[in-house]
Order: structure tokens, then C-alpha cells, then sequence
């Protein structure tokens, strides 16, 4: 294992962080919920639920306009997608069902679950990080990709 | 309305926590899962600043009846792992290996215009479909 120096960016990472889990900790607070993406996406997709279809598109939009609001301020960070666009189709596919199965992502499980100490996000969030981990490094270090 | 508006606000704050903490970049993330190669350790900082920052709000949360904006209380009970989270959380892993995007960054993306998070986002919404298709869990 080598240090990436050049991109280690410590300071805004546990910045943004902390913004992140503001976010979570006032969605929990102010509407009772955890906020997990997949979840508030994949809600809208299930069959009822007409009622609280509006703070899921609300919230949506928030982070929709997101990239707008920084550029008042800020350049867009760099973006850079190295997938082609099969890998991307079949990425989605995983991403999607497989939060929906497992009941969250990085932010209800990763950030929301483990700041709450429950032992099913704690052992969702060692799963997907391991599988993401092993996947990496068979794509970049076994196929050579 | 008075919780869409809350909720607007809560997505916006928490899109330009994902922009500053550089998770809306796939490159970073999936330098952050290459630990063998040359390993970019940001996004543990993240993680580590939102659960610190999570931590005492999502207590105080569960010790209340209702929201402070009067809403039901709706945080899920602590319950075993079974093998829906299980096989869920590893098939959420290896897409999430695949690409290095996972569903916030994946919309905030589709939202810089970067062409590359249509047909993931596209994808990912299938996938949610397919999903929901299938017979709720057993509780």
C-alpha cells in the first residue's frame, strides 16, 4: 500500500463529512426518518406511498440543485468516470437492486446506522465495503483493467 | 409543506457535503476501495466526520416520540442481520466496486451534467424497479 498524496484531501473530506452528517442527523430530527438515498429514491418506486411522495421529491430536488448553489461560490470539483458504459448499465443494476435488498447505502447505512450503532448496518456496511474493495482490486490488479 | 421544504434544504446541504468531501467524483472513490494500488484514505475522513457528526442528533432523535416538526417517529428497530441485507449489501458492493458511484453521488452527478451518470442512473432506477416488484419481506 502506497499513499496517494497528491489527492488526499483531508480537510475537505472530513468537512464535507460533517455537512453530511448535519444532513442526517437534522433528517432524523426534523422528520423523524433516516435519511438514505436509496430509500428515498426507491420509495417512490413502490406501489402506494402517495403521501409522502412530496418531501422525497423535495429532498431530491435539494440535491439536484446542489452543483448549481457551489458554482455560486466554486468551481466543480473534477468529475471523472474511467466505466465504459456497459459497466455503468450493470453497475446501476447491482447499485439499485442491491440497496433496495439490503435496505441502504453508504448514507443510511454508512453514515446514519453506524452513527446509531445498529449491528445490521455495521455488518451491511462491512459487507459492501469489502465486496467494493476486492472488486477494485481484482479489476485493476488481477484483469489489469 | 413545511417538511418538503425541510427536506429541500436537508438534500441541498447534504449534495454540497458530497461535493466538498469530493464523493461526487467516481475516480476518488475508487481510489479511496484501491487499497493495494495508490491509496487516496479521503473518503474514511468522511465517514468519519459524518458519524461524528451524526452521532449526538440521531440520539437525541431516538429518545423523542415525535419529530421536532411534530411528525411520527420512523427510525427502523434494531433487529438482526439476515440474508436479504446480506446478499443485498454485496451485490451493492460489487456495482459500487464496478463504477465507483453509489445513489446520492450518482444524482448529484446526473445534476453537473456529466453524460456518464445517465445511462448509471437509468440503471439504477431499473434495478430499484425490479425490485419493488418482488414480494415484500417476511416481518
Amino acid at each position: 500500500m502506497q499513499l496517494d498524496t497528491l489527492h488526499f484531501t483531508p480537510l475537505a473530506s472530513l468537512s464535507g463529512g460533517v455537512l453530511i452528517g448535519l444532513a442526517a442527523g437534522g433528517f432524523a430530527l426534523l422528520l423523524g426518518r433516516i435519511m438514505g438515498v436509496s430509500g428515498i429514491v426507491g420509495g417512490l418506486l413502490n406501489r402506494g406511498g402517495q403521501g409522502d411522495r412530496a418531501w422525497r421529491l423535495s429532498f431530491i430536488v435539494g440535491l439536484l440543485v446542489a452543483p448549481l448553489v457551489w458554482q455560486l461560490g466554486w468551481r466543480l470539483p473534477d468529475i471523472q468516470v474511467a466505466a465504459g458504459p456497459v459497466t455503468l448499465v450493470l453497475a446501476g443494476l447491482l447499485v439499485g437492486f442491491g440497496t433496495r435488498l439490503g435496505s441502504g447505502c453508504t448514507s443510511g447505512h454508512g453514515v446514519c446506522g453506524l452513527a446509531r450503532g445498529t449491528l445490521r448496518s455495521l455488518i451491511a456496511t462491512m459487507t459492501f465495503m469489502l465486496v467494493a474493495v476486492v472488486t477494485v482490486y481484482i479489476m485493476r490488479h488481477v484483469l489489469g483493467a | 409543506m413545511k417538511s418538503s421544504l425541510t427536506a429541500g434544504f436537508l438534500g441541498l446541504l447534504f449534495g454540497l457535503g458530497l461535493l466538498l468531501a469530493g464523493m461526487a467524483n467516481p475516480a476518488k472513490v475508487s481510489g479511496f476501495l484501491d487499497i493495494a494500488g495508490l491509496w487516496d484514505p479521503s473518503l474514511a475522513l468522511v465517514m468519519v466526520g459524518g458519524i461524528c457528526a451524526a452521532t449526538g442528533l440521531l440520539a437525541w432523535a431516538g429518545h423523542r416520540q415525535r419529530s421536532l416538526l411534530g411528525l411520527p417517529m420512523q427510525l427502523p428497530k434494531p433487529g438482526k442481520p439476515d440474508v436479504r441485507l446480506l446478499l443485498g449489501a454485496a451485490l451493492f458492493g460489487l456495482g459500487w466496486g464496478l463504477a465507483g458511484i453509489c445513489p446520492g453521488p450518482a444524482l448529484l452527478g446526473l445534476a453537473t451534467g456529466e453524460i456518464a451518470f445517465v445511462p448509471f442512473v437509468l440503471a439504477m432506477l431499473a434495478g430499484m424497479g425490479l425490485y419493488s416488484l418482488l414480494p415484500p419481506p417476511r416481518s
